[in-house]
């Protein structure tokens, strides 16, 4: 007779499932790279010095500053002429980077210098303006520009991504799915059968974290693809700060899930847990933006240790035996989680 | 006794046995207590007070090897849709120390042209008909299946009544819940009618209909005598004396009673109508159910407790 495996049929069933099901494999595989693709190019680094908008408000001398402008050596300027009102809503609205007020024999600039680049726009255009009135160097400069892969924000922003699908990952598969089970009343025929609950619980993790192999590699394939970003830490390094990651998720969703038997209330509880994760965590934008009182906070989510040491390994080339504080403290909270799940969880 | 926070008592004395290589049935509407009762024989929930022994053993102490021998089927399990028919029963029999092949089970419920099928593609029978199959999957001594047939049409019913013939015949033993008198008196050797959480009748269904007083249903419609008093209660009165008349239900229009010997009784129950009057207008003779016992015993019929259930 033929033996059997219960946690391999688990597994083999939760993978068949997975696989099957066109949905997961959008959400899972495809939306992250088409969100690399969206953010690299929303907040592409630009490669030519930048051209300057200029709004210049209508006067006898707009003319011949336009003129001025058009032809400076070293700086490509955009000017668009307005009276005075449609100018500066040209500015505040962001279609302009500064506006030039020709008034009374001297130039006012109107900008605000919270919106990006408009200081230096600013700078750029008195400068093109002085020099053709006259004003000479002081000094003699020179520019080297640097767009090296590794130090943009895409650069930054990978391993964010990285971080964000084992999250979602570890939540919603084991979260949602357990769910989704006891609905339908399959944990409660499953634990009608001689089926050990730990074999069902292996099989869930495994199967998900197994599930994350190919993700991870489709967002740094694609990373490497569209932007040349190289992984520098090894692939055991990445593949154990993702596995430290997977657990720590997969037991915060599983505790999420241990008495849950609505859809709608596991969509809610997920979403709560995510949303803080996704706000200060560092997957989009630095956590370090946030003021110093909300540090504790935002380092005791296990997200924003998973970020860091993810970027380490991965964008730094650090191995993941250095990053062990963060490892530490992912283990601590999974270990927990899975513990008040096991503790609270509802199978029939 | 089984009873939920707030007082509500699902089930209250209920005691019975069932005995080895029987099909047992619990009978009765939605909400009397039948689901509760077989959940708490197999060990998934907990009685509020006492005792169960299944296969010799009470649950609590080595489950796992009790499972081993027992096979359910949940009141609804919806089985993963993208899953094919022969890789559940895989997975089913990995659970289990021994037990069928998939082929096996397969071939026990008759899914064989469906065995590469997924759940999602098959039909309301075929799925029941795979929800036997897990149940068959340990091949167990004891088959534990709530309301087995319920939302089949009339075929599918049929195919399921024979796999299951098919499992007793093995000498094995089945308890059923159902709310169909028809398959309860089809399938099992015994039965236990219930009804708002206890057993309000309990033996083979030839005894339970003879504990009518009769194994004939006879159900006349009645005109007035003219007389102004309602047809049946008139008509009552006169057929409740005649000998071998049982339960006499008077509803409206409609009187239903029972004999043993419809050919004595009827010429007795039309010459009493005609002697006071009672015109008959229509005379229908069937043989007496599970249903009829339920009817005497409740004094309402399963659709009716069905709807009590409903309105509260």
């Amino acid at each position: 007779m033929r033996t059997y495996w219960p946690v391999k049929e688990l597994f083999v069933i939760r993978t068949k499932e997975f696989f099957r099901e066109p949905d997961a494999i959008f959400w899972v595989y495809v939306s992250p790279v088409l969100l690399i693709v969206l953010l690299g190019i929303a907040f592409r680094n630009k490669e030519a010095p930048q051209e300057v908008r200029v709004a210049l408000v209508e006067s006898p001398r707009a003319e011949e500053l336009a003129r001025s402008l058009e032809t400076a050596p070293g700086g490509k300027f955009l000017v668009e002429k307005a009276p005075l009102e449609s100018a500066k809503s040209l500015g505040s609205s962001g279609k302009v980077d500064v506006v030039l007020d020709p008034r009374d024999g001297a130039l006012r600039y109107i900008y605000d210098p919270a919106r990006e680049g408009s200081e230096a726009a600013r700078l750029k255009v008195d400068a093109a303006l002085q020099a053709s009135a006259g004003r000479k160097d002081a000094v003699a400069t020179e520019t080297v520009i640097v767009t090296e892969p590794g130090s943009r924000y895409i650069d930054w922003l990978v391993p964010g991504l990285v971080g964000l699908n084992i999250m979602g990952g570890g939540l919603w598969g084991l979260g949602f799915v357990t769910v989704d089970l006891r609905m339908r009343k399959l944990l409660k025929r499953f634990v009608a059968t001689p089926m050990r609950k730990s074999d069902f619980l292996v099989a869930l993790l495994g199967s998900r974290t197994v599930f994350l192999v190919p993700e991870i590699i489709v967002i740094l394939f694609a990373g490497r693809l569209f932007f040349g970003l190289e992984t520098k830490g090894s692939v055991l390094d990445v593949a154990l700060v993702t596995l430290v990651g997977a657990i720590c998720f997969g037991g915060i969703g599983l505790l999420m899930a241990c008495r849950t038997d609505k859809i709608e209330t596991i969509n809610g509880l997920l979403n709560v847990t995510m949303l803080p994760m996704w706000l200060f965590s560092g997957v989009f934008f630095s956590s370090d933006r946030f003021p110093d009182v909300m540090q504790p906070l935002i380092q005791a989510l296990p997200l924003t240790q998973l970020n860091v040491a993810m970027r380490a390994v991965i964008l730094d080339g650090a191995s993941s035996a250095d990053q062990w504080p963060r490892l530490a403290a992912m283990t601590v909270i999974g270990a927990l989680a899975f513990a008040g799940a096991l503790r609270w969880f509802r199978w029939v | 006794m089984k009873s939920y926070r707030g007082g509500v008592q699902a089930v209250r004395g209920l005691d019975l046995e069932v005995y080895e290589g029987e099909c047992f049935g619990l009978l009765g509407p939605n909400g009397a207590g039948k689901t509760t009762t077989i959940e708490i024989l197999e060990g998934l929930l907990e009685p509020t007070s006492g005792e169960v022994h299944v296969l010799g053993r009470s649950w609590g102490s080595r489950e796992r090897e009790l499972r081993g021998r027992i096979g359910i089927s949940l009141q609804e399990t919806k089985l993963p849709e993208k899953i094919t028919v022969r890789e559940i029963l895989r997975l089913f029999r990995s659970f289990y120390p021994r037990g069928l092949e998939p082929d096996e089970t397969i071939r026990l419920v008759g899914l064989e042209e469906k065995s590469n099928a997924r759940v999602g593609k098959l039909s309301g029978g075929q799925k029941q008909r795979l929800a036997i199959a897990c149940a068959l999957a340990g091949d167990p001594d004891l088959l534990f299946l709530d309301e087995p047939t319920t939302g089949l049409d009339p075929h599918a019913r049929r195919q399921l009544w024979d796999i299951l013939k098919g499992f007793k015949s093995r000498g094995k033993t089945i308890l059923l819940t159902t709310h169909y008198m028809d398959e309860a008196e089809r399938l099992c050797d015994r039965v236990a009618i219930v009804d708002r959480g206890r057993v309000i009748a309990l033996g083979s269904p030839p005894e339970l209909i003879a504990s009518l007083g009769g194994e004939h249903v006879i159900e006349l419609t009645l005109e007035g005598n003219g007389s102004g008093a309602a047809p049946g209660e008139v008509a009552g009165e006169a057929i409740r004396e005649i000998p071998g008349v049982s339960a006499v239900r008077i509803e409206g229009k409609k009187v239903s009673l029972t004999a043993c010997e419809p050919h004595r009784a009827i010429p007795g129950i039309l010459e009493r109508l005609g002697g006071n009057g009672s015109a008959v207008s229509g005379l229908a003779m069937r043989h007496a159910s599970l249903e009829d016992v339920f009817v005497k015993l409740t004094g309402r019929s399963i659709e009716e407790a069905d709807a009590d259930v409903l309105a509260s």
